[in-house]
């Protein structure tokens, strides 16, 4: 029997998709006594939902000083539900949020962490995972060989859809946490100007390479990204002629994404593109070089002229929303 | 002011990955190694805060085996003051590193600003600079894309999910972590790379620190290539009709639209 503890990620009150992926993922292992953790300010509300992922009890630390996320009040509050529940696995997504708080809980914990983990196994009490190197050029077994709480931080899509079940009810705790003195503020949020999702967060992303020629010319791009919900990414050779910011850049000096749908336009496939994109479970590549690298990780290749086909392609995603 | 920049020693970015025959890692013999990248950016922001900041010292620091003194020589001569190696065997963990570091720096005149690079791009982990906060009881801010300095406190503008980014006030001493945007690193000149291979590093034993072999938490093993793809579907015609086409498979096939 193992003690899992899920951290359950929220913003202005709505649950991240990628934590339930997790939550459900350890409530599904039989194995498992799984419990959620939930920070923040006013978001008790969520414990019920979290209940219909698996969770048996919701943890529920709320604190003034925890509406706004920073790393220094999130660790202290996880830890303070860590030394509450006393579990023998802590896992979090691997999200620009879970990314950064959950190695000081480890350290505070003086726990083993493994991070970016894109396979999660419950083997009686001990963690079996994997994670990628060198961004995904190779990727090994990881161990944690410490005793104490083993932590792992998941890449999102890599555990399976979310399974929810509205029989499925939790416990409600309450844990307190004293954050006096805290150092850091938050001083404003500038949200993105896009509702678009995150690079390594959405469940499809369409990318393009220096062949767009122009930052203009993602515009192509954003129109079939806001048709299928999708996230819009960017070589590095397109970052750097400035026609994207980097936070969209895909690849070993970017972001490393595993979406269930990429799609590569104009871009040659350099081989620290492919370490952030090859994981990817349906790869399609559009590029007018028949010779191009990219073509050999593609499931479906398209060669040709890319300022007709993403238009065309657009189209006739479009009347597939319709029809369905 | 104390500055400070720990900076890691990794393979180039275009390094083509050969296994060991054993497994047991990546054989790194023989492949060109760098100054991870966005360490760059941290020793940047380290040498511009002391350039305006008369009377600071920038001390570049490294854990790792006896070749990392290499990215050493190269903060050197971008501009760092002072060095410190840490010496650690190959294979240590992150937990590790952390410890040694925050010990180190316990050890040093007392530090304003302790910078690193977002992440190492060898095994990407992302924990070492929040670990080494945590460690020393002080705050960590990642993710850094812009630092504004007056006085005791900084803000830093950090990217957050989605596109959004977000401003923090944070009080010194603080751990920063550095990304692409935060400045344009400079080149080192060539006299200064000469100069550089002469200035003293100091060794300190990572034992000497109190680091020993239980303190790894983690071990990695048997690393394989990624799985290979099974070849593509390439699908012809005109524009029209590969779109077409594509959505199709994409739709009953592949399941994925």
């Amino acid at each position: 029997m193992a003690k899992v503890l899920v951290f359950i990620e929220q913003r202005d009150g709505k649950a991240k998709k990628a934590s339930y992926e997790i939550l459900s993922a350890a409530a599904a292992a039989a194995s498992n006594e799984t419990h959620a953790v939930v920070v923040g300010d006013g978001v008790a509300g969520l414990a019920k939902e979290i209940g219909t992922y698996g969770a048996a009890t919701v943890h529920v630390v709320e604190n003034a000083a925890l509406k706004l996320y920073s790393c220094e009040a999130y660790s202290k509050a996880v830890k303070a539900a860590i030394d509450a529940v006393k579990p023998d696995i802590f896992l979090a997504s691997h999200s620009p949020m879970g990314k950064d708080f959950v190695p000081a809980v480890a350290a505070l914990c003086d726990a083993g962490l493994v991070t970016d983990c894109t396979s999660v196994t419950f083997e009686g009490a001990k963690l079996k995972l994997k994670r990628p190197m060198y961004s995904g050029k190779a990727i090994c077994d990881a161990t944690i060989v410490a005793a104490g709480i083993q932590m792992a931080t998941v890449r999102a899509n890599s555990l399976g859809a979310p399974k929810m079940d509205a029989a499925k009810t939790a416990t409600v705790q309450n844990v307190a946490v004293d954050l006096g003195g805290m150092k850091t503020k938050i001083l404003e949020i500038v949200k993105g100007n896009s509702s678009r999702p995150d690079v390594t967060e959405a469940g499809i992303v369409i990318s393009g390479g220096r062949s767009l020629k122009s930052a203009e010319n993602f515009k192509m791009l954003e129109d079939m990204a806001d048709v299928l919900g999708a996230a819009v990414g960017a070589s590095r050779a397109a970052v750097d002629a400035g026609y994207r910011p980097h936070r969209d850049q895909v690849g070993q000096t970017g972001k490393v994404v595993s979406p269930s749908l990429y799609i590569a336009t104009g871009i040659s496939g350099a081989i620290q593109h492919l370490a952030g994109m090859r994981t990817s479970k349906i790869i399609v590549a559009i590029n007018n070089d028949p010779n191009a690298p990219i073509f050999q990780v593609a499931d479906y290749s398209i060669v040709g002229d890319l300022f007709q086909i993403i238009p065309a392609l657009t189209a006739e995603f479009k009347k597939l929303k319709e029809s369905t | 002011m104390n500055l400070y920049v720990c900076i890691k020693r990794v393979p180039d970015t275009e390094m083509k990955v050969k296994l060991k025959a054993d497994n047991s890692g990546v054989d790194l013999a023989g492949v060109k190694t760098i100054l991870s990248p966005y360490d760059e950016f941290a020793v940047e922001e380290a040498l511009r805060v002391k350039e305006k900041n008369a009377g600071s010292t920038v001390t570049a620091i490294t854990a790792g085996p006896a070749e990392a003194i290499e990215v050493l020589r190269t903060a050197l001569a971008m501009g760092c003051d002072n060095a410190i190696h840490i010496e650690l065997a190959d294979g240590s963990d992150s937990n590790m590193a952390a410890k040694a570091i925050a010990e180190c720096l316990k050890k040093e005149a007392p530090a304003d600003l302790i910078y690193f690079g977002k992440e190492a791009i060898d095994d990407g982990a992302a924990m070492v600079p929040q670990m080494v906060a945590a460690r020393m009881g002080i705050p960590s801010v990642t993710i850094v894309t812009g630092i504004e300095y007056s006085g005791a406190t900084i803000k830093c503008k950090r990217e957050i999910e989605g596109g959004s980014s977000e401003t923090v006030e944070v009080t010194l001493p603080t751990v920063i972590a550095a990304s692409k945007g935060l400045n344009e690193p400079r080149y080192a000149t060539l006299p200064n790379i000469m100069k550089a291979k002469k200035k003293e590093v100091k060794a300190i034993k990572a034992s000497d620190l109190g680091v020993a072999a239980s303190d790894q938490k983690v071990k990695l093993s048997n690393f394989q290539m990624p799985p290979p793809k099974a070849a593509g579907k390439k699908i012809e015609g005109d524009a029209a009709a590969q779109a077409k086409a594509l959505v199709q498979l994409l739709h009953t096939e592949a399941k994925v639209v």
